[in-house]
């Protein structure tokens, strides 16, 4: 399996998104914040077919749709219900823009099929250099805001009242959430980075682990969940995207039958 | 005679709305207060503004001498809002979380500190600490982030309605044990709540709120019929019971 060029490009793209995606993820559903994550992907979706468009490569629109997607949305000071509201009509209207600029493009289906459901056989050695330099800057950012990101979730009052810059905080966690959704998307495609970005997340915040025990964890899973994904679709031929969302969805589902029993 | 809290006319709006007006006293260090006053009246307010989150808007208010600022180490501070995020973590976690996460950089590895350790024995919640949050009833978790409040060292602490939805029992344990931790340590500490009663005997002065002016004092010389009519604008009644409660209720006019 690992004989082939792609197969080895594979792995090590799906290694790297795995890093990122579950350790913003866990924040993320620390935060009640996994249906902002979903249609940050979406909107990824409307930056990439708007650049394919323009001719650009659609990762660099996915990039930039999607870290602006999360400083705006984290500007947005809502009430919770309000805010589901703006979220889900901003996640029709950029899939709206995406399929315009799909019929603007006069593209193969298969272009709107990379971009939804993942692509991840095709990773070529410069889109993993582009990988490799977002996982990094998100992990140096990741590393810069960790503790007060994680004092102004917890305790978002008390935060501000010790002087941290919550709002700050907050914006700069959402743009790091743009990059790892716009790079899960290279892996999972658009329609399923719940699967990498909240599904181990949710799971290592359910085991009750610790923050810093349950931020390895998801990354671990997360990748973990990838390369198993990877190597159940060689053997059985089925879609990758598809692998991995029922590796997600089962060990999920497991972790809550544990935590049942136990 | 340093003051902790001093106030000298001091106005406070909020969204063009004048919540506290003309509030003129101080506190003295070690001062142990029970903000009273309905809802609305201001005492979270009060409290953000001490906390240099709400803006000053004329006046002077000044802590241990200074003039208010965010960010002070030395105050430590029980939000009202009891958010319920991150249910699965240990009250450890939590508490840890809010220890040195003013600082920039990655997540603290520690698990606890000898300090909070020793809060923690003194308000007998070492075990609560290792249980998930959310699964801690209302004054297990109060107990926790008292603990919380009282690391650092601080020399006040504001305490946002520490005794709000808990049983009439546990009311009265959480006031001791507070009473108790504050006294030993001489810090100034202003508990804001809706009933004196669970307070009786801890507290040595009242603050009371209400229709944005103040009136302070010893819990005889403010629960007294006159005191409150004035400051609510309405005839009000105290009833005493035998027991040593104390009741505010609308009165008559005579």
């Amino acid at each position: 399996m690992l004989a082939f060029e792609f197969m080895r490009q594979a792995f090590l793209a799906s290694a790297l998104v795995g890093l990122l995606a579950g350790m913003i993820g866990w924040f993320l559903v620390l935060r009640g914040q996994s249906f902002a994550g979903h249609a940050l992907s979406h909107i990824g979706f409307a930056g990439a077919t708007a650049a394919l468009w323009a001719g650009m490569p659609p990762l660099a629109g996915l990039l930039i749709a999607a870290t602006a997607g999360g400083m705006g949305m984290s500007l947005n000071n809502a009430r919770h219900g309000d805010r589901d509201i703006a979220i889900g009509l901003t996640l029709s209207l950029a899939m709206g823009c995406g399929s315009l600029f799909l019929y603007l493009l006069h593209g193969p289906a298969s272009t709107a099929t990379a971009l939804l459901f993942g692509n991840v056989f095709g990773i070529n050695q410069q889109t993993l250099q582009i990988l490799a330099g977002t996982v990094l800057a998100g992990l140096i950012g990741l590393g810069t805001i960790g503790r007060p990101l994680l004092f102004a979730s917890l305790q978002p009052e008390l935060a501000e009242a010790r002087g941290v810059p919550v709002q700050l905080v907050s914006t700069c966690f959402m743009a790091m959430a743009g990059l790892a959704t716009a790079i899960c998307t290279e892996v999972t495609g658009v329609l399923l980075v719940f699967t990498l970005m909240i599904g181990p997340g949710a799971t290592a915040l359910r085991l009750g682990l610790n923050p810093v025990t349950g931020l390895c964890t998801s990354a671990i899973l997360a990748i973990a969940e990838a390369w198993g994904g990877l190597t159940i679709s060689w053997y059985t031929d089925a879609p990758v995207s598809f692998c991995i969302a029922a590796l997600s969805a089962a060990i999920f589902g497991l972790t809550t039958l544990f935590r049942r029993r136990g | 005679m340093t003051h902790a809290i001093s106030c000298q006319t001091l106005d406070v709006d909020l969204a063009g709305r004048r919540i506290l007006c003309g509030l003129s006293f101080h506190i003295p260090e070690g001062s142990i207060v029970a903000v009273l006053g309905p809802n609305g009246a201001g005492k979270s307010t009060f409290f953000r503004t001490l906390l240099g989150l709400t803006p000053v808007t004329r006046g002077a208010l000044s802590l241990f001498g200074q003039p208010v600022r965010r960010g002070r180490a030395d105050i430590g501070y029980l939000p009202q809002t009891r958010s319920m995020i991150g249910p699965r973590l240990t009250g450890r976690a939590h508490i840890m979380a809010t220890l040195e996460g003013n600082r920039w950089g990655l997540a603290s590895k520690k698990r606890s500190t000898e300090e909070l350790e020793a809060v923690l024995q003194e308000l007998n919640a070492t075990d609560l600490a290792d249980r998930p949050f959310g699964t801690l009833s209302g004054g297990e978790r109060q107990r926790l982030m008292l603990a919380q409040a009282m690391l650092g060292h601080p020399r006040l602490l504001l305490l946002d309605e520490p005794l709000a939805s808990l049983d009439p029992g546990r009311m009265r344990e959480v006031a001791e044990l507070t009473g108790n931790l504050v006294r030993a340590r001489g810090i100034t500490a202003l508990i804001s709540a809706h009933d004196i009663n669970p307070l009786i005997g801890i507290v040595d002065r009242v603050l009371y709120l209400a229709g944005g002016h103040a009136r302070i004092g010893t819990p005889d010389e403010i629960l007294t019929a006159p005191v409150l009519s004035r400051l609510y604008g309405t005839p009000v009644d105290v009833f005493h019971a035998p027991s040593g409660q104390i009741f505010v209720a609308p009165g008559r006019e005579a």
